[in-house]
């Protein structure tokens, strides 16, 4: 069955939330997803413009008090 | 009496069984806390010079001392690696068979360079995570006599500088040599900029445009075709090469992974008590930490001393009285003879300045300092 990992990059400069990312997709079956939370606007940018690139999909982007939410299901 | 075991003879396990140590000694001395220290190896290894000797600056008998020798008095020393974890019953059992029971345990194992991770890349690239793959890049740069050198990174990896570090480094090299005009470095980089650090990459991607240094972002190498010289990534582009250098993709030890204690090796870390999410009396530093923030020999420094005082609180009080508060301080060498450097927290992101010579003799000093950096007299 399908789950979702949260990736908690709060506070994260280096490496930061997009590197988070790259590292756990690798971990997760395809069909999962992946949460991260980030306080930096800049990988709630990056993020799903990588996603795109590579062909994953870009389930959810929001921001919540300060926290940006980026979902990603991994397709490949 | 209160027992505590440190799994991992490296920078993190080595400092917090110094600062123990030193903050237990009147309970060491009189029998009432006993402090181990279970290592893989007999030998202490600066790994940060490894970098320094892919260059043919310093020698590999230089990264080495005796780990017996980096210990307090008191730290009982036993080089015999640990290969389970019983955590429900407080105790890890050894290579040698051994068991020890602990009041408190502290897990430092570190991570590794795993370039098989990447199909291509252990047998076509050049790297400085080991000693033998530092020795043949040093003999890779020395033969080099032009073409396209490729940097490429993996995720994760320790040591976040050492991407920018080594294409400074080796521009700097290849102009000493008279050969720039013969050659032409291209740098990638996994996300949308030339490094994590925004700050660290405002400064270091004009400086690429200065040196006449290229660079790709967005770029995670999927595979790496030696007989074509070519790279190829996650995100559909082909790069050529003529010399590779990588930054391999790192893991935690086999032991977590295979002990169950975290995928890839790196264990699930409560980011300001450091304990393993789970467990009151079990703490996690160093590499081994799943937080995120930077692999590095400074986060370890800083994780242990916050470490040494809330076990030395434990041991005492029954009680924790601080939070690891993300402190990381990185130097980046920004060619043969100019550093900067990197310090920051989960708070404050860094403000690096203009890279000046003082700051890379700092480096070079502190290439020896470190043995007292470990001892934590520094």
């Amino acid at each position: 069955m399908a789950s979702t990992r949260e990736i908690d990059a709060r506070g994260a400069f280096c490496p930061g939330p997009l590197m988070e990312l790259l590292a756990a997709i690798k971990e997760v079956e395809v069909g999962d997803s992946l949460e991260v939370l980030s306080t930096d606007k800049g990988s709630a940018d990056d993020i799903p413009e990588w996603a795109r690139k590579v062909g994953h999909e870009v389930v959810e982007t929001r921001e919540e008090n300060g926290v940006y939410h980026v979902i990603i299901r991994k397709t490949k | 009496m209160k027992k505590v075991v440190i799994v991992g003879g490296g920078t993190g396990g080595t400092i917090l069984a110094n600062n123990l140590a030193r903050r237990l000694a009147h309970e060491l001395r009189a029998g009432q806390v006993s402090l181990t220290v279970l290592s893989a190896s007999d030998k202490h290894m600066y790994q940060p010079g490894l970098l320094y000797v892919a260059f043919g600056r310093m020698e590999v008998d230089e990264l080495y001392q005796d780990q017996a020798s980096l210990l307090e008095p008191g730290i009982v020393f036993h080089v015999d690696p640990v290969e389970k974890f019983v955590l429900d019953k407080n105790h890890v059992v050894t290579k040698s068979g051994k068991r020890f029971e602990y009041d408190y345990l502290a897990i430092a194992t570190g991570s590794r360079a795993m370039p098989d991770m990447v199909p291509g890349m252990a047998e076509n690239a050049h790297h400085v995570y080991t000693v033998e793959a530092a020795a043949k890049t040093c003999e890779a740069l020395r033969n080099f006599q032009g073409g396209k050198v490729a940097v490429v990174t993996g995720v994760p990896h320790k040591c976040p500088m050492v991407p920018l570090e080594i294409t400074f480094m080796m521009y700097d090299y290849f102009k000493d040599r008279g050969l720039l005009d013969k050659v032409r470095i291209h740098y990638t980089y996994p996300i949308g900029r030339v490094h994590s650090l925004e700050n660290v990459a405002k400064w270091a991607a004009p400086e690429f445009d200065r040196l006449g240094i290229t660079y790709e972002t967005l770029f995670n190498a999927k595979a790496v075709d030696g007989a074509k010289k070519q790279v190829l990534s996650e995100e559909g582009s082909v790069l050529d090469y003529d010399l590779l250098v990588a930054i391999p993709p790192h893991k935690g030890m086999e032991v977590i992974e295979k002990e169950g204690l975290g995928k890839s090796g790196f264990m699930p870390t409560n980011r300001g008590t450091l304990n393993l999410e789970g467990r009151d009396n079990v703490f996690v530093l160093g590499d081994t930490t799943n937080l995120p923030i930077s692999k590095a020999g400074s986060t370890a420094h800083y994780e242990a001393e916050a470490l040494g005082e809330n076990l030395a609180a434990l041991v005492r009080h029954g009680r924790m009285v601080r939070l690891y508060e993300g402190k990381v301080f990185c130097f980046i060498e920004a060619g043969k003879d100019r550093a900067t450097y990197a310090s920051f927290d989960y708070a404050n992101p860094p403000q690096p300045k203009p890279p000046t010579k003082a700051i890379h003799w700092f480096k070079l000093a502190y290439n020896r300092l470190y043995w007292n950096s470990v001892r934590g007299l520094l």
